[in-house]
């Protein structure tokens, strides 16, 4: 069987499996066996994509299959993987496996919580090994809609509304998707032939510059807007405030890079004119996002806002990066989205340990926890450290190579928002400091919290795996960075094509 | 002409066949054993159905009055299904003591209906057309009725008959408008003669509002929420799924091929009818609290968005409608089954009641659940493919502004699902509806429902079959 196939199967079985336990224990083990299982086959999927490469199929989608599903539509379960997609499985097999253990405790309706999880995940997958633009958007669909019960059911605060924004703004996003997706296959043919939904059939051609600009928007905004693409944004904060910890996890952690990677394999890739002509408007959105969000993280008091504010800001860094077209820009978003996505799941996970200790996430209520709990400190402090860039940790080499990249073009424009959006590491600094320094240092501030217990076995599983996957990163980043680089060249040679830089 | 021609119309003999004897089988059973009409009546009705699958001929009678084409049998396979889905559903509620006396009616009426719809699906005049509509209308004026001690019931049977009457009025206004200027009743006569002249743009205007009331599309949907809500829960689920459904062929039928030739002048009355009917049909769906009512108005917005296929005027658009009137057959009723079994186990029909309902009655819960979500156009549930076709129909013909406003009013459906959704598990209730067993034959009508739900959008071969009978009929 192909191992693609085998990585959308793997999670819908665990699903079935799960349906089937007794109590919420047979439930998380049953899950956790299943992801445990998922993240092997990943591992196995790494190694089997970089041996291919070695053998010198440095550009092309490996391990591809198609199935015809509506021949009188050429609709097809078309998937195949290159090194991007290879990365944000990685990312997301890790997360997920992290989140099945941050949720250990859970035990109100567990089972229906784990399958929700799941069901979320098998859509990820679903949507990064999709070269079928329907597949795509099916999955991209199919993602969102558990979300409502995450958040609705097992979330905290005000998580009905939160759960209905959130699902409401990203479903009008995927009615742009829907309408560029459409425009797509309509003009897939400009020389007449069969229509197609697949996104490589479509990079071989050129669709008209007329269609580009009218469809290019709607699709990239539909995507953005899942990315946090300001001022679409609103959705993020309250939706990761009020989902509980394995949901922000892989929400902030997978999904929202389901919108940065729609903009560029779809959006960017397959309209490239359009791209071009329209990226400064996007770049200036960005540039907003990333120093917006790093300013509202300052002033926010609940652990989580401050999280939900800094992915704004983080993911507004994937765009503008996207945005500027060049292979080693491009490089550092991808970088950036999977260090954002470790780095956020570890944030969140942690959150959700500590309010499951103190229960609240005011860190005016909090101080001191260093000497309570201290590998959970450790942790955080880790994880704050890459959140600002600290060399070594993963979001040093993402960041770096983002503005690298960006500076790399000469005119004035892009030089003063990347000198701007460069500022945001001075900001990140200061409300990472800030938070670290307020919870977790200085004199205990609630006696209560003396009495505190430091991580359980299932809290260190968790949150070590993604400590090592951003240390991994960090310390070791050419790797990743050569395969990604690899699979980036037709899509920067794409965009390169209609305007040399 | 030979008499073994009239295999042709095999679906509309033989349903008045099974109507016959469902009368005589009335006559011969005693009082005490009435109940048991309602067996008789299922068996014979499910061996109808059968029997409309099985291949047959296809071909004209009467000059080319009756038309008989793959896809029109496949639309009365359809219809066929529904009912026998509706039938199931209904069987419990015929079984309670204020029905004993009029079991037999409820079969009697609603085949009748049947009847002229298949005769209006087949119609190649606009007489038997006529004939059919009316056929099909009267009768459910008197299953609007039927509760006939309660006013609201006996209020939307009134309602029903005052505004169909009107409707027939209006549309026959148009017909007689659109025979003097084309000089005959023959679809196949018309469809070379009709020309965009003022004569026949007044008569096609008048044709169009009397269907969009059979249809409800705003602005003639003032009788549905009313009806709807004062019908008995299965007599609404038949008037939403399979007197809309059939009118949405026939609408579909006669545009496609008597007034194809003015195309043009139909698609903006038809664009301008869409926006209004997914918008105004949403934005009232969002304010209801009776369940049946909201089912109402998203019915009107479902409406809306079939209009769009009819936008993508040719083959793709057809197949487009018919696939998702066959989707909307199983999750409709997959939706109203859970309203019905609930109503009839509880008489809850308000939103709030369901608060809680996940707690005592999760299969339910989820079975409602997936029927919205499919009514919302989630995938990977059928709905969702069904939407999806419709919309690429209607890009194909290149109105990408109207797919961007249809899917954003997907999304504002979505809303209102959500609202149900949220109802059954996520509010808290103290006493919820106490956990109870449905009938078998509900239980089998559920079962139809949720695997037809779930298996017709992957099952990829039944929209291409739909898609190949289609490329027959339009050409």
């Amino acid at each position: 069987m192909n191992i693609l196939t085998l990585l959308v199967l793997i999670p819908v079985l665990t699903m079935v499996a799960v349906l089937f336990t007794k109590d919420y224990k047979g439930a998380r083990l049953a899950s956790a066996i299943g992801m445990g299982i998922e993240l092997i086959a990943t591992v196995y999927l790494v190694l089997a994509y970089l041996a291919a490469r070695k053998t010198g199929m440095m550009h092309e989608m490996l391990f591809t299959s198609d199935f015809m599903w509506y021949p009188s539509l050429n609709i097809h379960f078309a998937f195949g993987v290159d090194g991007i997609a290879v990365a944000m499985i990685g990312l997301t097999s890790i997360v997920i496996f992290a989140g099945i253990f941050a949720s250990w405790e859970l035990q109100f309706l567990t089972k229906e919580f784990f399958v929700s999880l799941i069901l979320l995940v098998t859509a990820v997958y679903g949507f990064f090994i999709s070269l079928d633009l329907f597949t795509m958007f099916l999955f991209y669909e199919l993602a969102l809609i558990p979300m409502y019960l995450l958040i609705g059911l097992w979330g905290t605060g005000p998580k009905e509304k939160s759960a209905m924004k959130l699902t409401l703004m990203l479903m009008a996003g995927s009615a742009l998707i829907m309408v560029g997706i459409l425009g797509l296959y309509y003009n897939s043919a400009p020389g007449g032939g069969p229509l197609t939904f697949n996104i490589l059939e479509i990079s071989k051609i050129s669709i008209p510059v007329a269609a580009q600009r009218f469809f290019f928007p709607f699709a990239f905004v539909g995507f953005g807007i899942l990315g946090a693409l300001f001022p679409f944004h609103t959705w993020s904060p309250d939706g990761h405030a009020s989902a509980p910890t394995a949901v922000s996890m892989l929400h902030a952690g997978v999904l929202m890079k389901l919108g940065g990677y729609g903009c560029f394999r779809v959006a960017m890739f397959l309209m490239p004119q359009a791209a071009q002509e329209m990226a400064w408007i996007f770049i200036i959105l960005t540039t907003i996002s990333v120093v917006y969000g790093a300013f509202s993280a300052i002033w926010q008091t609940d652990l989580k806002f401050i999280n939900a504010y800094s992915s704004v800001s983080h993911c507004g860094l994937v765009i503008f990066a996207l945005l500027m077209m060049n292979e080693t820009a491009m490089d550092g978003a991808i970088l950036q989205m999977i260090s954002h996505g470790l780095m956020t799941a570890l944030f969140f996970a942690l959150i959700g340990m500590i309010y499951g200790r103190t229960h609240t996430r005011d860190i005016r209520q909090m101080g001191g926890l260093m000497k309570v709990i201290p590998f959970l400190a450790v942790v955080y402090m880790i994880a704050g450290f890459a959140s600002l860039g600290l060399p070594g940790l993963s979001g040093f080499v993402a960041e770096m190579t983002v503005f690298v990249g960006s500076f790399q073009h000469q005119d004035m424009f892009h030089r003063v928002v990347t000198v701007i959006v460069a500022s945001s590491i001075v900001i990140t600094a200061v409300y990472i400091l800030k938070v670290v320094g307020i919870l977790l240092l200085g004199p205990l501030k609630d006696q209560h919290h003396a009495e505190l217990t430091d991580a359980k076995w299932y809290e260190k599983l968790s949150t070590v795996t993604l400590v090592l996957a951003v240390a991994a990163i960090g310390i070791a980043p050419l790797w990743l960075s050569d395969t990604i680089v690899a699979s980036l060249k037709p899509i920067v040679a794409r965009l390169a094509m209609v305007i040399p830089f | 002409m030979d008499l073994g021609q009239f295999i042709l119309m095999r679906h509309e003999l033989l349903l008045t066949i099974a109507a016959l004897a469902i009368l005589v089988a009335e006559i011969f059973t005693s009082e005490k054993n009435k109940s048991k009409l309602i067996n008789f009546a299922l068996v014979l009705f499910a061996l109808v159905t059968f029997i409309g699958f099985i291949p047959g001929e296809t071909g004209n009678l009467f000059g080319g009055s009756f038309q008989s084409s793959q896809l029109t049998v496949f639309m009365k396979n359809v219809l066929n299904l529904a009912v026998l889905i509706v039938f199931l559903q209904a069987e419990g509620w015929l079984r309670k003591p204020e029905n004993a006396d009029k079991i037999s009616e409820y079969f009697i009426l609603t085949l009748s209906t049947l009847i002229g719809m298949n005769f209006m699906i087949s119609a190649g005049d606009f007489l038997i057309f006529y004939i059919g509509l009316e056929t099909a209308t009267i009768p459910i004026a008197g299953l609007a009725a039927f509760d006939k001690y309660k006013s609201q019931s006996a209020e939307a049977g009134i309602k029903l008959i005052l505004s169909s009457a009107l409707s027939s009025g209006i549309l026959l206004f148009g017909l007689s408008m659109i025979y003097g200027a084309t000089g005959s009743i023959y679809f196949a006569d018309i469809a070379n003669k009709v020309a965009p002249n003022a004569l026949i743009a007044l008569g096609f205007v008048f044709f169009v509002s009397g269907m969009g009331f059979k249809i409800s599309l705003v602005p003639f949907h003032f009788w549905t929420a009313d009806v709807y809500e004062g019908a008995p829960i299965n007599v609404t689920s038949y008037l939403s799924v399979v007197s809309k459904g059939a009118a949405a062929f026939i609408f579909t039928i006669v545009l496609f091929t008597v007034f194809k030739n003015i195309v043009e002048l139909w698609k903006p009355m038809i664009y301008t009818l869409a926006i209004a009917t997914m918008t105004i049909g949403n934005l009232f769906a969002m304010r209801q609290n009776n369940i049946k009512r909201f089912l109402a108005f998203s019915s009107i917005a479902q409406a809306g968005f079939i209009l769009l296929g009819i936008l993508g005027a040719g083959e793709l658009g057809m197949t487009a409608i018919v696939y998702f009137v066959l989707v909307y057959v199983f999750t409709n009723l997959g939706a109203f089954g859970v309203v019905a079994a609930i109503h009839n186990a509880s008489g809850v029909e308000t939103i709030s009641g369901y608060n809680g309902l996940y707690q005592t009655n999760p299969k339910l819960s989820w079975l409602m659940t997936i029927s919205l979500f499919s009514l919302a156009g989630i995938p990977p549930i059928a709905g969702f493919f069904g939407k999806f076709f419709l919309f690429t129909a209607a890009a194909g013909s290149g109105y990408y502004i109207l797919v961007l406003i249809a899917v954003l009013n997907a999304t504002i459906s979505l809303y209102y699902y959500l609202l149900v959704i949220k109802a059954i598990f996520i509010e808290k209730n103290e006493q919820p509806i106490p956990e109870f067993r449905s009938s078998n034959s509900m239980r089998i009508a559920l079962v139809m429902c949720i695997t037809g739900v779930l298996v017709t959008g992957f099952a990829s071969g039944i929209f291409e079959y739909i898609r190949s009978i289609s490329k027959l009929f339009l050409n």
